[in-house]
């Protein structure tokens, strides 16, 4: 992976560079963004963290946070009966397993008998993030852990996790 | 996004002015339901009054994410998200919609206090706040 990531670098700030001109094609051509239309889920669960992109999970990882909102990972993130039915449909139907043309990679190599609570514990996350010492985020008092994703993706609260726009603070941009 | 904070602009000017109404509608249904009239400065002291959480075995307040001064900008203790300043002399935005106060009273409450907060306590709260 690494030697390749001046390339890819270059390719992805080419391909960003064109963005604005032609947004769609973009984000069909690149796996790596995946913008979260639904305003509803920006409001309702995005005020903690950014709102993750349902193609992160499989439906069945959303049906499982969403049905004990009340004890979600320490904290209280309980909705109302409404907005919460809601969002598990919007989650499920745009889920990693069901959308189309969703990059199913992120998926790739889980196990279909685990139903994972967390984006940062699957096999694909683990392995496109092994390369980062722990020591870069542990001590930085500014991310706590790879859960705060645009800490480092300076774009994921627009859903795009291109190397392009990766930014580490206090190391800088990741270019190995 | 354009169009989208085109529209926020509108929705602002069509509202402001009516940011007081939403403040004022709230502490009347908390007062009728309150013993006394309310304080901030009871509201300041509950703000920064620590709690042990019985899962983590850590000490909690409102301030541990939304600071002590009610002008500065906070952040989420677990995730690190920043969170934007609660006055509303700062922050425009704040205590404008009745549903997401209430909405974050109780989360809050339960997650610092593991209790919901009585009226008289969200009373308390809210001319707190707004006085800053
Ligand atoms: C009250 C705050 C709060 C709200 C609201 C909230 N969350 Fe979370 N969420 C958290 C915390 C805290 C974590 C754990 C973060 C960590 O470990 O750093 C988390 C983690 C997550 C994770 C796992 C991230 C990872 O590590 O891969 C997912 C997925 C998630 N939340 C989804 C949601 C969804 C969907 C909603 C809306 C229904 C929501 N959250 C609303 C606080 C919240
Ligand atoms: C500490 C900084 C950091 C954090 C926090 C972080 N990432 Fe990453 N991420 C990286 C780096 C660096 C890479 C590139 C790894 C490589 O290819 O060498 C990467 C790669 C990726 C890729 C692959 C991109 C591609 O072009 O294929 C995805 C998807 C991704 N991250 C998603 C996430 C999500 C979702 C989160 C939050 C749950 C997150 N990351 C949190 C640093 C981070
Ligand atoms: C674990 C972190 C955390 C703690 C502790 C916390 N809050 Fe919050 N609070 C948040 C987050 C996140 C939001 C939503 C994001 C935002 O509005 O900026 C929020 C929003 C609010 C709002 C909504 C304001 C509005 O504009 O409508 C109120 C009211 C509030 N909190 C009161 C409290 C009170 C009272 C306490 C103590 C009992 C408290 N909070 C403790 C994280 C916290």
């Amino acid at each position: 992976m690494s030697k390749h990531i001046i390339p890819i670098t270059l390719f992805a700030m080419a391909v960003a560079g064109q963005a604005y001109a032609d947004k769609d094609e973009y984000r069909e051509s690149h796996g790596a963004s995946m913008p979260v239309k639904n305003e509803l889920y920006q409001k309702e669960c995005g005020d903690c963290h950014i709102a993750y992109p349902a193609e992160l999970l499989p439906a069945r990882s959303w049906e499982h946070l969403m049905n004990k909102l009340d004890k979600h990972f320490g904290e209280n993130a309980e909705l109302s009966e409404d907005n919460r039915q809601a969002l598990s449909r919007y989650l499920t139907e745009n889920a990693g397993d069901r959308s189309r043309g969703s990059p199913g990679k992120l998926l790739k190599s889980l196990d279909r008998s685990q139903t994972p609570e967390r984006i940062t514990e699957l096999p694909y996350f683990k392995k496109e993030h092994r390369e980062i010492p722990a020591r870069f985020y542990e001590q930085n008092p500014k991310m706590k852990s790879l859960s705060n994703c645009e800490v480092c993706h300076t774009r994921a609260a627009q859903g795009s996790f291109a190397e392009g726009e990766i930014n580490i603070p206090g190391i800088g941009r990741w270019e190995d | 996004m354009k169009r989208k904070s085109l529209l926020l602009v509108i929705a602002l000017l069509a509202t402001s002015g009516a940011n007081a109404g939403v403040v004022d509608d709230l502490l009347r249904q908390y007062q009728a339901q309150a013993s006394q009239p309310f304080d901030a400065e009871r509201a300041k002291a509950l703000w920064t009054a620590k709690h042990r959480d019985p899962e983590t075995g850590k000490d909690i307040s409102c301030s541990t994410c939304h600071t002590a001064d009610l002008r500065k900008a906070g952040e989420h203790n677990t995730t690190g998200k920043p969170i934007e300043p609660m006055a509303p002399s700062i922050n425009p935005q704040r205590l404008t919609d009745a549903a997401k106060i209430e909405k974050w009273f109780k989360r809050n409450c339960k997650g610092t206090f593991n209790r919901e907060c009585t009226p008289q306590e969200k009373g308390d709260f809210l001319t707190y706040f707004r006085n800053q």
